[in-house]
């Protein structure tokens, strides 16, 4: 066990030593952020200047070292539009973002169990082909699109909730939550129930397809023929094994969220690391851009470490070598 | 080719098709698409970005069932006089071609490299995996998001950039059929007489793995589109001069509050359509080709 | 009561293919008396595993049970409702499946899927359903069973987790089990000994068994009485040893031909039965076999055979049954 969880973490490492070699790169490779910074009146001697000041007339080893350095310091930079460090900007945004994400996942879950469930377990029944048919559309919907009309119809048309900010938060752990207040929870319904739908939509599918595979199998063909009844059929022996592939994907789905979570905030104003990336590249801010990509490689990095070690828990089959 | 027409309607492939509810109306979303798409430019109002056929005096236009609609303007204008129903059949143009590209390009490098990682196996196979393995753990939509922040906006770069995360899908799939094949007594056969298996394996994978490809690919379309439409909608997907529907959204979302619902509406109706007719396709494909589930 | 365990009378199961109906079963009688084996034998698609799952109403969609009637212990199985049979499976008439690497739960202990069917068919305490497991698994070979029980099913070869479906299908103690080509997926060294500990169980606990298995070397050793299934329908019942001494139905010559014998002569080639067995969609007008069979006349290939008797507990569906008389060494 120990073993594999040091040779995980391992893993974990170069995965995003790989991913910081590539974001250095890229954006390396592309435009000149020393034109972002300097006023456009510059001078050439002026721009030369803020050159070296930024090390950016040094070789490209020895400026990816000198960012891995500052990197494992924790040291992101610092942006050019708030001028402040680029990792503080990031951390006190990460809550809003993780609190949608958190009530998105909460939704796509209580939503996505029963409706999977009912759908594979009765596959032809008429409540299951509208579920299907729902999650089909749900796949297919823009997100950015269904924010827009909630706003339209919630806020503008209807006025029953806000469409867009924090609201009023309150401190948990000395840390700002919108949920925690009725105004910050009005505000946080509509980005949130947007963000679900999709995830919602997939794990629906996914369940589904699950119930029926396991459905199908000898094993639950023996259980019936040992005088199962339909219901322990479905909860003690088909659910289980059909869930245990669900776990990966999962995990996959929480870093969709986290990635779409840039869209649902930007359409709700919702002030999250999401908006702020969008921001940021729309005014070319790199070292915000470039501190949000490392951080939340790292936070996919640990969530797929989480799931291996969840799946490892609840299936006895795998091995840990 | 008459006698192939015959048994393929008397396929069972064919039966189920015309007795799907959700294959047909799939089949029609989707021609009704390619055939906007493809007419489209002869019968639309206008061309909605030759600034010369736009008239200011026609802007804020409802559609044509509400109060002040003009029938000129079926779906309205927006506020500078553009007509939106030609606006969305020059962006669904933009959004289909933008789909078929990156799934066309990504099934051909993933094919590529899908063949190579499973013929060769080892080394070759155990990096290509691991970098299908990384890039898999994270969204597309980030790793097209990242890329097109770097390079800039643009049609082409946009394509690269959504190939780049939707090749591994094909790739995958392909080598696992190679190693399927590879294990087969033919190939040792080959091998064993001198020949080099490669052609061969080619030969028999190929027509094996084209059901789930196509599948894939069906579905892959729809993920595009959605995909392209989302970046376009961020503002770092199509340029403004060549709006897709998901930049038309954006567009029309910065006049929702003027009164101008319909501009943002309406693209996204034909977005939704256009994929979901995808997906109803794709549905029925993947149903159709998995022998599991029947 | 009827003299009989069970009674299956003009069974008829069909699946509804988009090709057209399949007939997988159609129209099959026999009986069954307590403490008897019955083997079911013939090709793979001959309807056997769906005549023994029918018995237990196992029938899923796209296939369904059209006719006739299954009297257990004299009442009709096939009139009862999904309630009533979920209490006679497994307490009245239990199952053993082919393939022990996936008729159990990989996510449940054995321990725990053992206690299941005690749980639903018993009135144990927990602590006397523990005991009762051990006893099981005692029973059927398991050795040190006290450290079995919290095993997952990967933890077992497959015929040690065979011998836990057995220890299963005995559970509750039920008065029929069914075999479904229990020993197929097995290595040939561990077949005997399952097929031995089966024997010996049922003997032990007295419940009836049907064997379904292709192998009529298998037939040969366990069973009293033989059942030959060919597309669908009976071809021959005979008990077992006059059988294999002397077939009727030139189907089960061919079976019988194609197994190697260490006694008599030394034969150049090991017969085999000429073509194969035609798809369920387009059987032949007259008899099925007919195709395939050396016997066959004109009248075969016209007209359907009816089940004859041919002496006391002997039948054969056949126009031209093999004579007695005619069969030689040489040609098994």
């Amino acid at each position: 066990m120990l073993k594999y969880l040091l040779k995980r973490i391992f893993q974990m490492f170069v995965v995003l030593f790989v991913v910081s070699v590539i974001v250095f790169c890229v954006m390396s490779f592309t435009g000149d952020p020393v034109l972002m910074i300097v006023p456009p009146t510059a001078t050439d001697a002026q721009i030369a200047e803020a050159r070296i000041a930024l090390g950016l007339d040094r070789p490209l080893w020895e400026q990816y070292s000198v960012f891995l350095g500052n990197l494992l310091r924790g040291d992101l930079g610092v942006s050019y539009m708030f001028k402040r460090p680029a990792l503080t900007l990031i951390v006190e945004r990460m809550p809003a973002t993780l609190e949608l994400v958190f009530l998105s996942i909460l939704i796509s879950l209580a939503v996505a169990l029963p409706c999977g469930v009912f759908a594979g377990a009765r596959p032809n029944s008429p409540l299951s082909r509208a579920i299907m048919g729902g999650s089909l559309l749900g796949i297919s919907l823009p997100s950015f699109w269904v924010g827009i009309l909630f706003i339209f119809y919630f806020a503008v048309e209807k006025g029953l909730l806000p469409s867009s900010g924090r609201g009023v938060t309150g401190l948990l752990f000395g840390v700002p939550f919108a949920f925690l207040t009725w105004d910050g929870f009005r505000h946080i319904i509509l980005p949130a129930v947007t963000l679900a739908l999709g995830t919602l939509a997939m794990l629906i599918r996914l369940i589904r397809a699950q119930i029926m595979e396991v459905m199908r199998q000898d094993f639950i063909r023996f259980a019936r023929a040992k005088g199962v009844s339909w219901s322990s059929l479905l909860f003690s022996h088909a659910l289980k094994n059909a869930l245990v592939p669900v776990v990966t994907v999962f995990g996959l789905q929480v870093g969709s969220l986290i990635a779409f979570a840039t869209v649902t905030e930007t359409i709700f104003a919702w002030p999250g690391m999401g908006k702020l990336l969008v921001d940021s590249i729309n005014t070319s801010d790199r070292p915000v851009i470039v501190a949000y990509l490392m951080i939340v490689a790292a936070m996919f990095v640990l969530i797929n470490f989480i799931v291996d070690i969840v799946y490892t828990l609840i299936d006895p089959r795998v091995d840990l070598r | 080719m008459g006698k192939k027409m015959n048994a393929f309607f008397r396929s069972e492939f064919f039966h189920n098709f015309v007795r799907s509810a959700g294959a047909v109306s799939g089949l029609l979303i989707v021609v009704f698409f390619l055939v906007m798409v493809l007419l489209g430019p002869a019968w639309t109002p206008q061309n909605p970005y030759d600034i010369a056929s736009l008239d200011l005096m026609d802007a804020y236009k409802p559609p044509l069932w509400m109060e002040g609609g003009d029938p000129a303007f079926v779906l309205g204008t927006d506020e500078q006089g553009r007509d939106l129903l030609s606006a969305i059949v020059y962006g669904s143009r933009i959004s289909l071609f933008i789909g078929v590209a990156v799934v066309l390009l990504s099934c051909v490098i993933g094919t590529f490299f899908g063949l190579i990682a499973g013929y060769f196996g080892g080394r070759i196979d155990s990096i290509l995996m691991r970098v299908v393995d990384i890039q898999l753990s994270f969204p597309a939509m980030l790793v097209a998001l990242f890329i097109m922040a770097a390079f800039g906006r643009g049609l082409g770069k946009l394509i690269v950039a959504l190939t780049i995360v939707g090749w591994v899908l094909y790739a995958r799939t392909v080598r696992g059929s190679v190693l399927v094949e590879r294990n087969k007594e033919y190939v040792d056969a080959a091998k064993l007489i001198g020949l080099s298996p490669f052609p061969i394996i080619v030969r028999h994978v190929l027509p094996n793995v084209l059901t789930p490809l196509i599948v894939i690919a069906t579905i892959h379309v729809g993920t595009v589109i959605l995909t392209e439409a989302t970046l376009s909608y961020l503002g770092v997907g199509v340029p403004v001069t060549e709006p897709s529907l998901g930049l038309l959204v954006k567009n029309g979302y910065d006049v929702l509050f003027s009164g101008l619902w319909w501009s943002s509406v309406f693209p996204g109706v034909f977005i939704m359509l256009l994929v979901f007719g995808i997906n109803l396709l794709g549905d029925f494909l993947r149903d159709e080709f998995n022998p599991r589930l029947k | 009561m009827s003299e009989y365990l069970l009674e299956v009378k003009n069974l008829k199961t069909c699946f509804e293919l988009f090709r057209g109906t399949v007939k997988a079963v159609d129209g099959v009688d026999f009986t069954l008396k307590t403490g008897e084996i019955l083997g079911i034998v013939g090709e793979s698609g001959g309807g056997k595993s769906v005549t023994g799952f029918s018995l237990l109403g196992l029938i899923d969609a796209p296939g369904r049970i059209t006719g006739g009637e299954i009297l257990f212990r004299g009442e009709d199985l096939l009139k009862k409702s999904e309630e009533e049979m979920r209490r006679i499976r497994g307490k009245e008439i239990s199952m053993i499946f082919q393939d022990p690497m996936t008729s159990l739960n990989p996510l449940q202990t054995i321990g725990r899927q053992i206690d299941e069917m005690l749980a639903l068919h018993t009135d144990l305490s927990s602590a006397g359903r523990r005991a009762r497991i051990l006893e099981l698994l005692n029973e059927v070979g398991i050795p040190t069973p006290e450290d079995r029980l919290d095993c997952y099913p990967h933890q077992f070869s497959g015929g040690m987790r065979q011998r836990v479906v057995i220890a299963i299908a005995l559970a509750a103690n039920p008065r029929l089990i069914i075999a479904d080509e229990p020993t197929t997926a097995l290595d040939v060294t561990v077949q005997a000994q399952i097929l031995k500990l089966m024997e010996n169980l049922v003997k032990k606990f007295g419940s009836a068994l049907i064997l379904v298995t292709h192998d009529l070397a298998v037939v040969s050793e366990m069973t009293h009485r033989v059942v030959v299934m060919y597309c669908g329908k009976i071809v021959e019942e005979a008990p077992t040893a006059e059988l294999i001494r002397a077939p009727r139905h030139p189907y089960t010559k061919g079976l019988l031909g194609s197994i190697p014998r260490i006694t008599g002569v030394r034969t150049p080639r090991l017969p085999q039965i000429p073509g194969m067995a035609p798809h369920l969609f387009d059987l032949p007008k007259g008899c099925s076999f007919a195709p395939r069979c050396g016997y066959a006349t004109e009248r075969c290939r016209e007209e359907v055979p009816a089940m004859r008797e041919l002496s006391a507990g002997r039948r054969a569906a056949c126009h031209n049954p093999v004579s007695t008389e005619k069969r030689t060494a040489g040609n098994g």
